[in-house]
């Protein structure tokens, strides 16, 4: 680690601070003031206007301007209105929502409960999942605690305002993060997206105007409306204001969550706060945007991190999800693991999120068992574009990001699995092959004791062979021989 | 506690509690204390904090050390949790990684009582809206 500063906590400000259990050392750092600073001072209006003035944009992936979406929400007119909070993390290797809800759940609520006063709702809910049995007890203690002093429940601060928030399970279906999904959810209805519009904000649960917001995005609230927005939008770059917290993971040896200014660059991210790659290998990609996002290159590393950027280098921010690879990283592999996420969690309403995508898994299974063409690298291009093109929702539309960006960034890969049927990182087994140097072989019999398929012959003392139609590629041989007369190829 | 029923009464209560009957992370409360914090988000809990928290509060209760044990949520340095803060009185809060059992006991034996330092401090590298 060299520099040590380069990160600015806000969404994760008391994070490992306070005790999230106890209000008392919530309110101790300013907890709830920017409620009372709110329903004093501000008309929901104001409050609006100054989101809207601090340039937030929402951290669960979409960046859609926070400020604007309580505006609009604000501007319908109903009796009922709805705040949600989109709890329900479902990208692999992100949980920075997670670790909000678990060491700072007050900052949630009262930013909930600020989202309430400025677009007249006096319910929030809250969507988590139910694989987050912490983050849910500790939101259970939190609620209960603000009830109890007050800071929810009628007549807020004394003021003519009511909010109560409720608890809403998921089962941890990962296109229940979608909005429209997450609502059907909630009402107790299948958790498939539907058409938009009506957006939430207009018709969303049980009908009802609601607005629905991430974790991290309520997380910043606070902070805008104490610090003021003018604070606010001098941290970051031109459209995208704050600063985002990522979660490293891969191979990367700094595990864990960051929080930094938006125009941070990648290699900053990956090499000053992450501490680098593993082992001292050689950095690959950096995956973002989960199982929507891209693979970015070393390309990236210098490009300023913001939700345009990402978009122009392939990727996009997603909810904040940073998985590293590295030089024994496969990225034919990689994007058919990101596939076959898609495949378990596509809910199956539409034919090319639930066909579609089953067939450009299969097309990928078949090159990382070398048994591709250059044909087939253009068929996935072809119908990773009409996936794109017709799905209903934005896990179809974006599922084979993956595939593309991999293509795009390192086709290369592609090519010698396809043409040479060598896979360059030695990840895909069936295009693996060993072999026993003759001259080398001592005939010692070792690597035929130990060769749990029976595919090596010889005689002792005499230079033993594999039978690759009998090989499985489990490496046994390579490993145990003491002469190094096995290689890999 | 009682209810908070205006703004009025919020400013109040956190008055006192940055003044001493309250804690957390504000700076100037019970500096007499020795204050241990112990992540206890999903990540810590995974790598064993609870038996280290248990053995924190235990052990100082054996050697009879004026101690106060919190539980707290992530820092963000997962890779090395368990991680344990250290506030002795009058000093800064120190950091440490990777705390099993045995280095629990050595934080116990040299930092705590002892005032040595000891190795596996993990600098803090980064700046909160406090700063």
């Amino acid at each position: 680690m060299t520099d040590t500063k380069k990160q600015l906590r806000i969404a994760l400000r008391n994070c490992g601070l306070i005790d999230p259990e106890k209000i008392e050392e919530y309110i101790a750092q300013d907890g709830y003031f920017a409620l009372g600073k709110c329903l004093t001072e501000f008309s929901p209006e104001e409050t609006i206007a100054e989101i809207k003035k601090s340039g937030l944009r929402g951290r669960g992936g979409g960046g859609f301007p926070t400020g604007l979406k309580w505006e609009i929400t604000n501007n319908v007119k109903a009796e009922q209105k709805y705040v949600v909070c989109n709890a329900d993390e479902g990208d692999p290797g992100a949980f920075m929502d997670r670790s909000i809800l678990e060491g700072d759940p007050h900052s949630v609520l009262e930013a909930m409960a600020i989202c309430g006063y400025c677009i007249g709702a006096d319910k929030g809910l809250i969507y988590i999942r139910a694989e987050y049995p912490l983050a849910i007890e500790r939101l259970k203690i939190a609620i209960k605690q603000a009830r109890e002093i007050g800071l929810l429940g009628n007549e807020i601060l004394g003021k003519s305002f009511n909010f109560d928030i409720e608890l809403r399970y998921g089962a941890g279906a990962f296109v229940c993060g979608e909005e429209t999904a997450l609502i059907h959810s909630m009402e107790g209805l299948r958790g498939e997206p539907t058409f938009k519009p009506p957006f939430p904000s207009v018709s969303g649960y049980m009908g009802k105007p609601t607005n629905v917001n991430n974790v991290e995005t309520f997380a910043s609230i606070p902070v805008i409306i104490n610090k003021g927005a003018s604070w606010f939008n001098k941290i970051g770059t031109e459209k995208s204001k704050g600063t985002k917290v990522f979660a490293l993971a891969g191979k990367i040896n700094n595990v864990g969550l960051v929080e930094v200014p938006m125009g941070t660059t990648l290699r900053e991210v990956v090499y000053e706060i992450g501490g680098g790659i593993v082992n001292g290998k050689e950095f690959k990609s950096v995956q973002t945007g989960g199982p929507s996002g891209g693979c970015l290159t070393q390309n990236f590393l210098d490009t300023p991190i913001d939700y345009d950027n990402l978009v122009e280098a392939g990727s996009m921010m997603g909810s904040g999800g940073m998985i590293v690879m590295d030089e024994d990283d496969c990225m034919v592999s990689i994007a058919k693991f990101y596939l076959e996420f898609t495949l378990e969690e596509s809910c199956g309403k539409c034919t090319p999120c639930r066909v579609g995508n089953k067939r450009l898994h299969e097309i990928l299974e078949k090159i990382t068992e070398g048994k591709g063409t250059v044909e087939d690298i253009d068929r996935l291009k072809v119908l990773s574009n009409v996936i794109k093109d017709t799905s209903l929702c934005g896990l179809g539309q974006s599922s084979p990001n993956p595939v593309l960006s991999t293509i795009a960034n390192f086709e290369n890969e592609y090519l010698a699995h396809v043409e040479d049927g060598k896979c360059p990182a030695g990840q895909c087994k069936s295009l693996l092959r060993y072999d026993i140097v003759e001259d080398l072989c001592t005939g010692c019999t070792l690597c035929f004791r130990n060769c749990p398929v029976g595919a090596i012959t010889g005689e002792r003392r005499a230079p033993h062979y594999i039978d690759q139609s009998l090989c499985i590629k489990c490496g046994v041989c390579f490993e145990k021989c003491k002469f190094n007369a096995i290689t890999l190829t | 506690m009682l209810k908070i029923k205006s703004l009025a009464d919020l400013n109040r209560i956190r008055e006192e509690l940055k003044s001493g009957n309250g804690r957390g992370g504000n700076k100037n409360i019970q500096e007499q204390l020795v204050q241990i914090k112990v992540g206890m988000a999903t990540c810590g809990i995974a790598s064993g904090a609870k038996d280290i928290m248990k053995l924190f509060i235990e052990e100082c209760e054996n050697q009879a050390i004026d101690v106060e044990v919190h539980q707290t949520g992530c820092l963000g340095y997962c890779y090395a949790e368990p991680m344990v803060e250290v506030r002795l009185p009058d000093s800064k809060p120190v950091v440490f990684g990777y705390v099993d059992k045995k280095r629990a006991k050595q934080i116990i034996e040299k930092y705590i009582i002892q005032g040595e330092q000891i190795e596996g401090e993990i600098p803090i590298s980064f700046q909160t809206i406090y700063d």
